[in-house]
């Protein structure tokens, strides 16, 4: 070791695998974000003369208090998921993606009349087949608005919610017409549902006598899977350089255009397999209300998760939680579950909100390291 | 077919779009003057969910058509102050707090209806004023004057929207803030207060569009009453290129659709509902593809500004 000057060049910084600090910089946000979201919904509460306690012990008791609440509060996050999933992938993109509720429609579609059409394969053929049928409805319905911002850039916002709305016609002109069950129109009470589909197409049920399908292992190794694409290959790697800084991209060679259009593709096939697992692992047929709104809900898992895929996986069980609760509550005080939603809606805000703060925090924390590294070397 | 395009067909399609357009006028201008200060904001929707009930809410117990609109317009500010705080101060991602935004505008909106109305009510709103002279006018009278208070504003706003933002200095200031907020930072604009106020008048006119609705248009509240026409007016703003009269052409295209497909459905022409009303939909993505050659973005758009980085 050379005595004297030494020349302080920038120390390579050795970040450990985990870095708790910078974790709980990380998590405290969108932590934070809830609880005061959680508050303001007692303060709601409070004026209609409901005591928050009673309502959000109901919750509670309802998500994670029995194994039918527990059960459905992992039925919820399946989808929270999968879209969240999606959406981590776009996001990291800078690509924001409004249009979950249109894909899981469109994979639901897929997810009904491939099987229908198909009704002779067997289970084992079937099941995957109709998971990525489904994939790929869904990814059309993301690759329109994702070639429109590519190609005409298009703001992806808008295209998205209007595909929403499309897809949500296209919905109901099919349920009321070509996909509409033999049986309900035989029997002359024209129900907006498909027929049922063909048992060997149903996921299997983990816990009996509960909703819980296999859907939900499908949807964790999905998550690892999003994980090791987004960090340990090279096409993750350039959306989330596109993300980052789209000009330093395009001087480095990156097709940014194609990468943003494969982010909205990506995602959108997440969504559609949504779509397609309550079909085949839930309902067992198509109905109106399928999304059931998780298209936005899962936005908000995903955002609470820090974009990350393994982060999503426990906020898709917070919020699949809080969904459950929502509806609990709403028979246990009277108060209507659009509670939740407006939640839903300040836990985004809290959370996007806290990012200059979360932001400064982690810069300090990088400084920290910088520092601690010098110190050593 | 040819009787379904008949002179008072075509005449009640124009009339019908005229009404329907003034919500997209209100909340699309409106959105304008916000962006071309260089904040998008995607809660339009909510704010006009919230502030239609607002305005419902107070018509349906005072019967005061005039707080029914002060009260919108009270609540359109308050959601506005919380966007600015969230966009401009916390330089949160905008089109995601947008969002936010609006999943709260319709959460709230819709618990605050179950909770205090409960079902569908009706109400007396803003009344019918003919024009004294104008209104008689054999066509283009029936079709343009014989409206109420709130679509006469609707369509008086375009010019004054245009001389707002053309001919005065607070116009430039905005648009200056939007194009280049270092150099208007350098001249002692404060680009962050401008910030807030355009993004202010954009949502107390976005609670406008809610209350035409509620008390002037439909005069009824319901969970989600816009069903997705503020993303419309959003879109309505790129289609226009941030310009009033842009926008007006907008609007009454979307609105004429609009307008064809009811009549359409109501007359009993064969088109599948669903297809029918997914016309307006597939209009406003094809508009959206189209215009980008229309006019430029506000340079600065949905870029938070911080003194010294950029």
């Amino acid at each position: 070791m050379s005595t004297g000057n030494r020349v302080q060049a920038v120390p390579a910084q050795r970040k450990p695998l985990f870095d708790w600090k910078e974790l709980a910089y990380k998590g405290l946000a969108p932590v934070a974000g809830m609880v005061v979201a959680l508050l303001i919904g007692a303060v709601m509460l409070l004026f209609l003369d409901v005591n928050p306690f009673t309502a959000y012990g109901s919750m509670i008791s309802g998500s994670f208090g029995s194994v039918s609440g527990l059960t459905q509060t992992l039925v919820k996050a399946t989808p929270l998921l999968l879209v969240g999933l999606g959406i981590c992938i776009a996001f990291r993109a800078s690509v924001i993606n409004i249009g979950g509720e249109g894909q899981i429609i469109v994979g639901a579609l897929m997810g009904t009349w491939f099987p229908l059409t198909f009704r002779d394969w067997p289970g084992f053929l079937l099941i995957p087949a109709t998971l990525i049928m489904g994939f790929a409805a869904g990814a059309v319905w993301g690759f329109i608005p994702g070639i429109l911002k590519a190609k005409l850039k298009v703001n992806e916002i808008l295209s998205t919610v209007m595909m929403n709305a499309i897809a949500l016609q296209l919905m109901n002109l099919l349920l009321r017409s070509v996909l509409m069950d033999q049986a309900g129109i035989d029997a002359g009470t024209y129900l907006a549902q498909s027929e049922r589909l063909p048992e060997q197409v149903w996921l299997a049920r983990l816990v009996p006598q509960t909703l819980l399908h296999s859907g939900a292992i499908v949807a964790v190794v999905l998550a690892v899977l999003v994980y090791i694409f987004l960090w340990r290959t090279t096409v993750g790697y350039c959306i989330r350089a596109v993300g980052l800084n789209p000009d330093a991209s395009r001087f480095a060679g990156i097709n940014v255009p194609f990468y943003q259009a494969l982010s909205l593709t990506l995602a959108g096939g997440f969504a559609g397999i949504a779509g397609t697992i309550e079909v085949i692992g839930v309902q067992h047929r198509l109905l109106e209300g399928i999304t059931s709104g998780y298209g936005f809900s899962g936005i908000v898992a995903a955002l609470f998760g820090g974009l990350h895929p393994l982060g999503t996986i426990p906020a898709s069980v917070l919020f699949g939680a809080l969904l459950v609760g929502g509806d609990k509550m709403q028979r246990a005080v009277q108060v209507p579950n659009s509670l939740i939603d407006a939640i839903l809606g300040l836990v985004v805000l809290f959370v996007v909100g806290s990012a200059l703060w979360q932001k400064r925090m982690l810069a300090r924390r990088q400084a920290e390291l910088a520092r601690a590294n010098e110190v050593k070397a | 077919m040819t009787e379904i395009i008949s002179l008072p067909v075509i005449i009640g399609i124009l009339t019908s779009a005229t009404r329907l357009a003034t919500p997209y006028l209100f909340a699309s201008i409106g959105e304008s003057i916000g962006q071309s200060s260089g904040v998008v904001n995607l809660g339009v929707d909510g704010i006009m969910l919230i502030s239609a009930y607002a305005a419902f809410f107070v018509v349906l117990n005072t019967g005061s058509l005039g707080l029914g609109l002060l009260a919108a317009i009270l609540v359109g500010l308050l959601m506005g102050l919380l966007m600015s705080f969230i966009s401009v101060t916390l330089k949160a991602e905008q089109g995601i707090s947008g969002i936010g935004l609006y999943m709260f505008g319709l959460g709230l909106s819709s618990l605050l209806f179950k909770t205090t109305i409960g079902t569908v009510k009706t109400v007396s709103g803003f009344p019918v004023v003919k024009i004294p002279l104008l209104g008689d006018i054999p066509v283009i009278g029936e079709i343009f004057f014989r409206h109420n208070m709130l679509v006469y504003a609707a369509f008086l706003l375009v010019p004054l929207a245009w001389w707002f933002m053309e001919k005065t200095t607070w116009g430039l200031k905005i648009k200056s803030v939007g194009q280049n907020p270092a150099a208007a930072d350098s001249l002692g604009v404060n680009v962050n207060v401008v910030r807030y106020a355009s993004v202010c008048i954009g949502s107390m006119l976005a609670g406008v569009a809610g209350a035409s609705l509620s008390i002037a248009l439909l005069n009824l509240f319901q969970d989600n009453l816009t069903a997705g026409m503020g993303f419309i007016a959003v879109a309505l703003v790129y289609f226009g290129g941030w310009k009033p009269l842009g926008i007006l052409g907008g609007a009454m295209l979307f609105s004429t659709v609009n307008a064809f497909q009811l009549w359409m459905q109501v007359l009993g022409v064969a088109i599948p509902s669903d297809i029918a009303v997914m016309l307006p939909y597939l209009l406003t993505i094809a508009a959206l593809a189209v215009a980008v050659n229309r006019g430029r973005q506000p340079a600065a758009l949905n870029k938070p500004f911080e003194r010294g980085e950029n």
